[in-house]
């Protein structure tokens, strides 16, 4: 399992989530430890979307527990205490998400504009502007509106937003989606180092190897509702199971229907 | 069909309904218990203004017109009928300000506002935009829902208010330039005929519809279903629904100011 040795920033236990007679997850286990970086890997429809969602709590779990620093994700929270909870999070979505109607500096810049993080709005462009150049772009794309942007561009400044006010937790969605491979390679790699320099603890979704090799330090495969397989990524290629071998060799051949 | 399946369709009809209509009253509650409390966002207060009033007031005033102008015509033709000529400018009056004016200016904002806001923020949920404000600390009731809903309420009787008078000035215009009527008798007759009692049922029948409309953009954007398609039948469903709901409320506004 995960570095024991680490207390979990993030524990999942036993957690079923059905839409509807679609029964996506039942029963997932895992266990983040603070400061690692896990990748889960998996078909598409498989419900890991809904497990990164479920820990923001932008989809609600039927049953089971979700713990975040040892407490409860979901209960009892005022405003002000989601508020809070929120604020230790960043997240990379698959699209961006960016706010089309806004330009991109405001858009890294959104949670220093308002709310519990607000300050001048100077200081939080000058921000802005350093976190699109740690995400490698230029201080003249700031001002520029999100539609005018590259997907890859827009990678980058959906990065940028997800790092600028500085979460413990970043979740990554997909990152390298609709990305060519060069792109692809240095989407991970600034991932990487992002996440190590801020000594954040990041949870990434993928069914793309290249992004689990470059950005994992331990990997889960989530297959039929439920945690198939975890362990160090060094170990991912010596699994013996035959699930992760046939999604790590991308055959058709093997226990993963293909047609889904 | 046995009565007995019947019974239980009727059933099954009027359970979905309730249920609908439930969903929406809790939207409406949400809605106004978000615009009172902190904390607030002034820009998006004014961008709402800008959008629902200011940028409305051309079609508004050119729908206003062409129907009190078309009015004059129609009553002066008809009244001919009877020797009635004279009641052109009272009946135009009051046409214009208990109906056409709060019922038209209603429907143009259905056209316009409903169904724009409807696709934005069902655009917006469908590219993850809506999760990604609540990810970034913000309530998308609070940031994207109130300010136009406040919008709505502020904006829509004075544009009905103006609408009102730009009828009245149609029918003056047809009036004094095609049917012969004295100017300035036929203002007198206008501003005597008018009673107080008249312009406030205008004015609150215009506020009531101006909630109606823009809660129902953002209660069928905010439940958009997923893709072009969803966002399609998400603004045909809000426009639909704020225009019959405009008429029924107009039906219940009218009964309530001048049957009682």
């Amino acid at each position: 399992m995960t570095d024991m040795t680490k207390p979990a920033m993030i524990e999942m236990k036993s957690v079923h989530k059905a839409f509807g007679a679609n029964q996506v997850l039942r029963g997932v286990d895992l266990s983040i430890a603070r400061g690692s970086s896990m990748v889960i890997i998996g078909g598409s429809g498989t419900g890991k979307s809904v497990m990164l969602k479920s820990v923001l709590g932008l989809i609600t779990q039927d049953s089971g527990q979700i713990l975040v620093d040892g407490k409860d994700a979901g209960k009892g929270h005022s405003s002000r205490d989601r508020d809070a909870f929120l604020a230790r999070f960043g997240m990379l979505f698959q699209g961006a998400a960016l706010f089309d109607s806004l330009p991109v500096w405001q858009n890294v810049a959104f949670r220093l504009l308002r709310g519990s993080l607000k300050r001048p709005k100077e200081e939080a462009r000058e921000i802005a502007i350093e976190k699109l150049r740690r995400v490698g772009l230029k201080a003249d794309v700031a001002d520029r509106l999100p539609a005018e942007l590259s997907g890859g561009m827009q990678k980058r400044v959906g990065l940028a937003r997800a790092i600028a006010a500085e979460p413990e937790i970043i979740f990554f969605d997909e990152p390298t989606t609709g990305l060519d491979p060069i792109m692809s390679g240095v989407i991970n790699d600034l991932i990487r180092e992002i996440v190590v320099e801020m000594g954040a603890t990041a949870m990434t979704i993928t069914h793309d190897m290249s992004s689990v090799r470059a950005i994992a330090d331990n990997v889960a495969m989530l297959h039929g509702g439920k945690i198939r397989w975890t362990g160090p990524v060094g170990d991912m290629d010596a699994s013996g199971d035959p699930y992760v071998e046939q999604f790590i060799s991308g055959s058709a051949e093997g226990p993963i229907e293909a047609v889904r | 069909m046995t009565p007995l399946a019947l019974l239980g369709r009727l059933g099954a009809a009027t359970l979905g309904l309730l249920a609908a209509l439930g969903r929406l009253s809790t939207f409406v509650v949400s809605t106004f218990s978000h615009m009172l409390r902190p904390p607030f966002y002034g820009r998006e207060v004014l961008n709402a203004l800008l959008q629902v009033g200011w940028l409305s007031l051309p079609v508004v005033g050119l729908t206003a017109i062409f129907t009190g102008g078309a009015l004059a015509l129609q009553i002066y033709a008809g009244g001919a009928r009877f020797n009635a000529e004279a009641v052109v400018p009272q009946i135009v009056a009051i046409g214009m300000v208990r109906e056409l004016g709060p019922v038209l200016v209603g429907l143009m904002i259905a056209a316009r506002v409903t169904s724009s806001i409807a696709a934005e923020i069902a655009t917006m949920k469908v590219t993850e935009q809506i999760d990604a404000l609540v990810t970034l600390s913000t309530h998308p009731m609070k940031y994207l829902v109130a300010p136009r809903v406040l919008a709505g309420l502020l904006t829509v009787p004075a544009l009905v208010g103006i609408g009102d008078i730009i009828g009245i000035m149609g029918g003056y215009t047809v009036a004094t330039q095609n049917l012969g009527f004295n100017p300035a008798t036929y203002l007198v007759n206008t501003v005597n005929f008018l009673e107080i009692h008249d312009v406030i049922s205008s004015l609150v029948k215009g506020a009531v519809f101006g909630v109606i409309a823009t809660t129902l953009g953002c209660y069928y954007g905010m439940n958009s279903g997923r893709g072009a398609q969803g966002v399609g039948r998400a603004t045909k469903s809000s426009v639909e629904t704020a225009a019959v709901l405009i008429l029924a409320a107009n039906f219940v506004l009218t009964g309530v100011f001048f049957s009682l």
